[in-house]
């Protein structure tokens, strides 16, 4: 078997193991799964730009936040139906990110860091700026018929972990797809080395340009499901911590993985979890885990395994 | 009041807000000038500094006096203490990779957040200032006897918050003096031009980074102790200092101490300034994007040399 047929076979054995878990696990994990799925669409748009293009972006949640509000309020202020608000959701944080993109990639390294940082803290404050419409920190919930598809009330426990199981299989076949793609493989020469990829003809800025739409894009389709999914709207997911989050996840899981920020949402989704019953300070573990991978592990768990076992792991 | 007074008074709240944002973002700047490493945890740093006030001064009990000058002298010699532990353990092993540092330090401000949320509480708690006398400020005008000082109801300020600002600049001409006048200061300036170079000149560039971060966090502890009687300890008092000291060593030049401390008067007196005018929440919006777009389009902030 070539590594490419062994790629395919192994992202396809995941998503018949996700389907098949439905079946297995109890309901609460069911619950919990549906809404790792939808973070790690959003763990997988962070990996695209962090993971393959080698850009450290510290303001995703403006990208998860434009998809969420996007939808949310075209749902419950504007009254548009189901389908159409999904897609102005993801179309508000193309546009964000094409703004942030075009602006953010004139500086690197540090500097790069910092701008997508402040460009999400003043998403955020401009969140809360317009109380009245986003009603800021406290939120709002999307009422039941927005939150049905093609007939499909998503509500429902078992809908929803369907739902959240296509969107996932298709981001998740998607970069892997765009990994082994000319573009995928323009951003890791990028990523490896920049001077070297623009020497050999290629316009690295566009592609940059590209991979931050591209990461942005799914990262507020992200959002956009997880209003949808779970029915809530809030300035919480425009904080600082949730753009430190899928940061958390893809280098816990592997950055330049596929299957890395499954793992990762996975992984930390269970610590806090479990955590969380010991103590309120749960961020602690999350604050532990960032040092000692950075100490022990920059590769995470999905890139130490490539390293050691599975050397071809996409 | 009448817009005059009104002004005065904004004048005199920003300069106190410039004076431990001077402080605080002098830390950040020497950090990043000597290590070139982006420290995000500096805000918590800072919250320790507070929270060790409080804790030294309850623990005292003396007079409100001996209680804060054993606060200051002793708070930034432990925050200082942890940090350089934090950069011996962590940072150095880590090879001061400037993004494996960031995503560390991100990880040292939880730790260093949630385990003060463990032991300190989520309270905010208030340390009594040494002195705290009202002083009442005259103001002019042109009435029909020619010009009279009269005393506006309102207009004043207290004496703490005239130390504070006394206070800072003491610290600030110190911090110049230990960079331009003495051995270590030189130790630092030639680690800070060329790393490598130094080294090959026997200086001990792992024991200055050590004390570079152990400074750099002191000085934000310092700035803390001083604030500490105006606005009370509370576990999440660092994120506002972090941000803006972020916004002061950008836009005075990644590196320059006389940018920061201009940037940070230019900083603290306009948030002073247009926050009694204007909506805070506004303010900090365009206050935000305007950081943002200095680094996009002059990366070298307005006192820095071109970028590295």
């Amino acid at each position: 078997m070539t590594d490419v047929q062994k790629s395919y076979l192994f992202h396809c054995a995941i998503i018949a193991l996700l389907a098949v878990l439905f079946f297995v696990l109890p309901a609460y994990h069911v619950g919990n799964l549906a809404r790792i799925m939808v973070l790690a669409v959003y763990a997988i748009g962070y990996n695209v730009l962090f993971g393959y293009t080698g850009l450290l972006s510290l303001g995703h949640a403006l990208f998860f936040a434009a998809g969420m509000y996007g939808f949310g309020l075209a749902v419950h202020q504007g009254g548009i139906t189901t389908g159409i608000a999904l897609i102005l959701g993801g179309i508000a944080a193309l546009i964000v990110s094409l703004v942030v993109g075009f602006l953010a990639l004139r500086t690197r390294g540090v500097a790069f860091m910092i701008v997508t940082l402040m460009f999400a803290q003043a998403g955020y404050l401009t969140i809360l700026y317009f109380g009245p419409i986003t009603r800021g920190d406290e939120g709002f919930v999307v009422d039941l018929a927005g939150r049905a598809l093609f007939g499909i009330d998503l509500s429902n426990e078992s809908a929803r972990y369907w739902a959240a199981l296509v969107l996932f299989a298709i981001c998740f076949i998607g970069t892997a797809a765009l990994v082994k793609s000319r573009l995928g493989r323009a951003l890791v020469a990028i990523r490896e080395n920049e001077e070297r990829a623009q020497m050999l003809g290629y316009n690295t800025h566009r592609l940059k340009l590209i991979a931050v739409l591209v990461s942005g894009t799914l990262s507020g389709i992200a959002g956009a499901a997880y209003a949808l999914l779970f029915g809530y709207v809030g300035a919480t997911f425009s904080t600082v911590q949730y753009s430190i989050f899928p940061l958390l996840w893809v280098l816990l899981g592997g950055a330049g993985t596929t299957i890395g920020p499954l793992i990762g949402v996975i992984f930390m989704f269970y610590l806090i979890d479990l955590s969380s019953t010991v103590t309120d300070a749960y961020l602690l573990i999350a604050g532990v885990a960032l040092v000692l991978l950075c100490l022990y592990a920059p590769q995470g768990i999905a890139g130490e395994l490539r390293k050691r076992v599975l050397k071809w792991l996409p | 009041m009448e817009f005059g007074p009104h002004l005065l008074l904004a004048v005199l709240e920003g300069a106190v807000t410039a004076a431990i944002l001077a402080l605080t973002a002098m830390g950040l700047s020497i950090v990043f000038g000597v290590m070139r490493v982006v420290n995000v945890a500096h805000g918590e740093f800072f919250m320790l500094g507070a929270v060790f006030a409080w804790y030294i001064a309850t623990t005292l009990g003396a007079h409100p006096a001996i209680g804060f000058i054993a606060a200051i002298l002793l708070a930034p010699l432990i925050v200082g203490a942890l940090a350089a532990a934090a950069d011996r353990v962590i940072l150095k092993r880590i090879d001061y990779n400037p993004e494996r540092t960031i995503v560390a330090t991100i990880g040292l401000l939880y730790i260093i957040q949630q385990a003060t949320l463990m032991s300190f509480g989520p309270d905010a708690r208030p340390v009594e200032p040494p002195f705290n006398q009202r002083l009442a400020l005259p103001w002019f005008e042109f009435g029909e006897n020619g010009f009279e000082l009269i005393w506006p109801w309102g207009l004043s300020i207290t004496t703490y918050k005239l130390f504070i600002i006394v206070a800072a600049i003491v610290v600030l001409t110190g911090i110049w003096l230990l960079m331009t006048r003495t051995t270590f200061g030189l130790i630092m300036r030639a680690t800070q031009q060329d790393r490598e170079m130094s080294q090959a000149f026997s200086v001990p560039v792992d024991k200055v980074f050590a004390y570079v971060f152990g400074l750099g966090a002191a000085l934000a502890a310092v700035g803390a102790v001083l604030v500490v009687p105006v606005q009370q300890a509370h576990y999440l008092m660092g994120q506002d200092p972090l941000l803006l000291s972020f916004v002061v060593v950008i836009i005075g030049g990644l590196g320059s101490l006389p940018g920061t401390v201009i940037a940070a008067i230019l900083i603290g007196m306009t948030d002073g300034i247009v926050s009694v005018f204007f909506s805070p929440t506004l303010a900090k919006i365009i206050a935000t994007l305007a950081v943002a777009m200095v680094l996009v389009f002059r990366p070298q902030g307005l006192m820095g040399k071109s970028a590295a």
